[in-house]
């Protein structure tokens, strides 16, 4: 006898559960079949070619409304269901009811909304179905500016969409990299990369606060406090299944409505399909298992036995141009190893990630050829063992090559600098090899590359072998770790050239073997960053060691120091006083007085940090950096203040550098001194930089150290006034602080460069002295500042210092 | 399995660590990637070194005080060093850190 089937919902879910049906058994159900949306079952993945203009909608309707007639299928398009009762087994649709013998709700999800002031004003629009679609062409038709707030699958391939139409798109995500879901930090990276060159502006770690306009959107505020303009705004931020004509009724719904393996709800007669259910857990927002399920319950609804089963998923996004993959699980769990190529010539990154014998995830940007192989692999559990050596080269790879080390090299442009003394590019060099220059010695005859500083001597010889091939044998440089065959110069100097400012960037273009470098080289690609970068790179606190991590010194039973600056070494009797408070309060065991002209607490507990340094900051205290590689102290005699011998003011002028320098981050560690007079009481021909006043005026000494060495200074030169001194030792600085090596201290620094090229930079040059001050000034604006205020005063930093948890008293239980 | 839940994932910062306290010391909960998380003792064999200050890079982490690496699977110290900490079941449900209360009650009994 023919049952009374009744459908909510014509999506792409039910309109499979209806084609399977109508295959397997036309006759068996009387079909009535409601729709809010007032049209039928269409391709709901293609509204992003719809919205680019690659596709119309016509092209992507699936049943058409004949396609239901010929069928004797009731459309009720249109009209929303607005109750259904399991009791009387009717379903209340706007325009009347309709009884039922077998129910199934197929509602799908309805887009999550942020619910930030302004979120409903007009020009709002989520990104769900046909008519949201056409809204956004609408508007797009006046151009002007769009933010879609989320970087996700669908707010991505909105924004590629909307910018096709001529608007001016921002991507504001919250995460720290685009589809975190789906992508790790470096495919996230190269996605970014690719839609930022097609004009699109991303922004990351971007919390939305508020839409702003009068009668429809105008702007978008952050927290941050920045503001966008924005004639349109896209949320898609993600979904959440439609359950609530299940709720009404009382079926069990956890997130979404929850159903077993037959897909049949708590009440027998009523079936779920589609991204309105849960299952085991699960909660589904992509097609595949959309349609595993309909068969199962197509199944289910012909008394036919099948059981759904969840399966491991694959992402792609259709952004032309932008080729990723995502399948399996790349994140969580133990026992697990990595594979990692990259060809940054290429932008390609391949990421395999193997458990035991088994592949259980993969990422891939730039080239995804071999995806559904992979994908393959890991639904069918395959022994991979046999093939793991080569395996991230895909099923028609057996030999074993790998990526061309020179690659990022071979990649520059040829008017990308090489040699910042000279101002050499790329081309230059590479005419000047073809014009017969074989060696570096010839290479620095013609084109002066790498002829002064030699920073870039390693560049200039990758270019000889790329450009030469075999027929070139290149001194062994030592790299920065074991995470790649570049050294330090080149590293530096490929971030400047290649403009790379983020990790992610530095592993992706320089072909890093690692996912996320290790505890060697991230710290110094983290200063590199920064140094290079002031505005545009953020500090990364994960990549730095313990003591600047936690602004303190970490001791070997694990306490840490506490060092409050004491400018120049003067002090108060109320400073004084508030460190013995603190010494007094957090019971710190030893006080003791440093080489450094200031006063240390040794032994705080990691958890007491935040507090001891709010209450120093209360009586005027900052942090004295004991624990950075950067400025430590300025050492200072008494001075004409005092001192019968005294030219000049030693102690002022200390104190003047230590408040321009303080805060700032340096490849070493920075220490200077001021003395009044050549006796030199405050050492200062023993430090980094040091200052010696003379009845005419200042010497400046670089290049002194006094721990594992013992270096005198060196005379960089002699200025009239303190304002002069100020500047040239600024640059100096700076200079120091874009060129050097990670951990190479001035004077080391100097044994591989040169006094002389120091001078020609920072003193006989008068304007590309004041250019380094102003970069360094630049920094400053950034960097001076009391890192132990913010974590004093941040509660989220602040928590950091305690446990997550303590479990002492439900373990003992 | 006694899934206990102890904070947020984003509680702990990516490529950091925080610690919980437990009757038989501290376990660090290390963050590896975006939902990746592993638990380890974080008391370094060699010195006694506190793990959870350490940098975190892939699924490893380097001791603050003297550098030995281990890894976060097995707990077992990398290279030329001989040495392993003691790890602990941690799972992420929705953004919830659990870790298994049974695991580390065997840890406070050892
Ligand atoms: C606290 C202090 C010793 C003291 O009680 O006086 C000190 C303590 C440490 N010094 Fe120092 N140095 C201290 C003044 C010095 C001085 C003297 C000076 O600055 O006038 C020197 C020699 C001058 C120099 O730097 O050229 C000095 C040369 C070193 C070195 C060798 C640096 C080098 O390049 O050769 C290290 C090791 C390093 O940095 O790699 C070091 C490293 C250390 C560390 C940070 C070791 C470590 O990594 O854990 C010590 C931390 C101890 C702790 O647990 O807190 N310390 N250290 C001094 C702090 C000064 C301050 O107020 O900030
Ligand atoms: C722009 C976009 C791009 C996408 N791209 C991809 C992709 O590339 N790959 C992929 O796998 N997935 C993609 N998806 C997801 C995919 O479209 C969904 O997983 C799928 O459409 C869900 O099917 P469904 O039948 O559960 O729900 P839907 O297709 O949403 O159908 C549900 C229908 O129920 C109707 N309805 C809801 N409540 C009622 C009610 N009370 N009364 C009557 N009718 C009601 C709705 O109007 C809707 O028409 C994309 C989605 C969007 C929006
Ligand atoms: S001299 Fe050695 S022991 Fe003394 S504080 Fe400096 S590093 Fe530590
Ligand atoms: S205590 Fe960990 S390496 Fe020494």
């Amino acid at each position: 006898m023919t049952q009374k089937l009744v459908i909510i919902g014509a999506g792409m879910a039910s309109g499979r559960v209806i084609e399977h049906l109508l295959d397997a058994d036309p006759g068996a159900f009387d079909i009535t079949l409601f729709n809010a949306e007032p049209r039928g079952n269409y391709n709901r993945i293609m509204l992003s070619p719809v919205l680019s203009g690659e596709k119309t909608y016509e092209e992507i309707v699936t049943h058409s409304d004949e396609w239901y007639a010929e069928r004797g299928i009731t459309c009720r398009f249109g009209e929303h269901v607005v109750r259904v009762d399991p009791e009387m087994k009717v379903v209340e649709g706007e325009n009347g009811h309709v009884p039922y013998d077998k129910l199934v709700i197929a509602t799908g999800s309805a887009p999550f909304i942020i619910p930030v002031p302004g979120h409903d004003l007009p020009g709002v629009i989520s990104y769900r179905d046909l008519d949201d679609t056409n809204a956004m062409i609408d508007a797009a038709a006046s151009g002007g500016k769009a933010v879609v707030i989320g970087g996700g699958l669908l707010g991505l391939e909105a924004a590629a969409g909307l910018k096709e139409r001529g608007m001016d798109v921002t991507v504001l995500h919250l995460m720290g990299h685009l589809m975190e879901r789906q992508l790790d930090e470096a495919a996230g990276y190269l996605l970014r990369k690719d839609l930022e060159a097609r004009g699109i502006t991303v922004k990351t770690q971007a919390s939305t606060k508020a839409i702003l306009g009068e009668d429809r959107a105008q702007a978008v505020l952050l927290e941050s406090g920045e503001t966008l303009g924005a004639d349109l705004v896209v949320m898609a931020v993600g979904i959440r299944p439609e359950t609530r004509l299940a709720n009404d009724a009382h079926l069990d719904v956890a997130r979404g409505i929850e159903v077993n393996a037959q897909m049949q709800t708590s009440d027998p007669d009523i079936y779920a399909v589609g991204e309105c259910v849960e299952f085991d857990g699960h909660l589904f927002g992509l097609v595949a298992p959309l349609y595993d399920q309909a068969k199962v319950l197509a199944d289910s609804l012909l008394d036919q036995p099948n059981a759904f089963a969840v399966k491991e998923l694959a992402t792609k996004l259709k952004v032309t141009g932008c080729d990723l993959f995502s399948a399996g699980d790349f994140a969580e769990g133990e026992g697990r190893e990595d594979i990692v190529f990259r060809d940054p010539s290429r932008g390609i990154y391949k990421r395999l990630v193997i458990e035991g014998d088994r592949l259980v995830g993969a990422v891939m940007y730039g080239d995804t050829a071999d995806g559904s192989w992979f994908f393959g692999l890991i639904k069918d559990g395959t022994d991979i063992e046999e093939m793991r050596e080569t395996l991230i080269f895909g099923p028609a790879f057996q030999g074993g090559a790998s990526a061309d080390p020179l690659s990022a090299v071979a990649a520059l442009p040829p008017e990308a600098e090489i040699c910042g003394c000279n101002g050499v590019c790329k081309g230059q060099i590479t005419s000047a090899i073809e014009g017969g220059a074989t060696d570096l010695g010839a290479i620095r005859a013609t084109t002066k590359a790498s002829a002064s500083c030699g920073t870039c001597t390693g560049l200039v010889e990758q270019l000889l072998a790329v450009t030469l091939g075999d027929g070139y044998a290149a001194p062994q440089a030592q790299p920065v770790c074991g995470c790649t065959h570049h050294t330090h110069e080149d590293v530096r100097r490929l971030i400047k050239a290649q403009e790379l400012k983020s990790q992610a960037a530095v592993w992706q273009e320089l072909g890093w073997t690692t996912p996320n470098g290790c505890h060697v080289c991230r710290p110094a690609v983290n200063y590199y960053l920064l140094a290079d970068w002031p505005l545009e790179y953020r500090d990364d606190p994960q990549s730095r060691f313990v003591n600047e991590r936690k602004h303190a010194n970490i001791q070997k039973d694990g306490t840490f120091s506490v060092v409050p600056r004491m400018w120049g070494g003067i002090t108060t009797p109320d400073e004084l006083r508030a460190i013995a408070d603190a010494a007094d309060k957090y019971a710190v065991p030893t006080v003791k007085v440093t080489g450094g002209q200031r006063i240390d607490l040794l032994g705080v507990r990691g958890e007491d940090l935040p507090a001891i340094w709010g209450d120093l900051n209360r009586a005027g205290l900052v942090s004295g950096h004991a624990y950075s590689k950067g400025l430590r102290t300025v050492k200072t005699c008494v001075g004409t203040d005092h001192c019968r011998f005294g030219t000049q003011d030693s102690t002022g002028l200390g104190i003047k550098l230590e408040k321009h320098l303080w805060g700032s981050w340096t490849p070493h560690k920075l220490k200077l001194a001021v003395s009044g007079c050549p006796r030199n009481c405050a050492e200062a021909t023993c430090k980094d930089i040091g200052v010696v006043c003379v009845e005419s005026g200042y010497e400046i000494h670089v290049g002194g150290a006094a721990g594992m060495e013992i270096k005198g200074t060196e005379l960089l030169c002699k200025v009239a006034t303190e304002d002069e001194a100020i500047e040239v030792i600024s640059a100096m600085t700076q200079i120091y602080r874009e060129n050097a090596r990670y951990l190479d201290r001035i004077y080391k620094w100097l044994a591989r460069v040169g006094l002389d090229w120091v001078k020609a930079q920072v003193v006989e040059d008068a304007e590309n002295r004041k250019v380094l001050a102003e970069r360094f000034q630049l920094s400053q604006s950034v960097y001076r500042k009391d890192p132990w205020a913010e974590h004093a005063q941040d509660s989220t930093t602040r928590a950091q210092y305690a446990p997550l948890a303590n479990l002492t008293l439900e373990a003992a239980e | 399995m006694n899934w206990i839940d102890i904070g947020h994932i984003d509680d702990i910062p990516l490529h950091g660590a925080r610690v919980v306290k437990t009757p038989a010391g501290c376990v660090a909960l290390f963050r590896t990637g975006a939902a990746e998380v592993f638990a380890a003792d974080d008391r370094c064999p060699h010195k006694g070194g506190p793990l959870s200050e350490g940098i975190v890079h892939g699924q490893s982490v380097t001791c603050p005080l003297h550098n030995w690496v281990f890894d976060l699977n097995t707990g077992a110290a990398q290279g030329a060093d001989e040495g392993r900490i003691g790890t602990y079941p941690v799972r992420v449900d929705g953004g919830r850190l659990l870790i298994d209360g049974n695991a580390i009650g065997k840890r406070s009994a050892a």
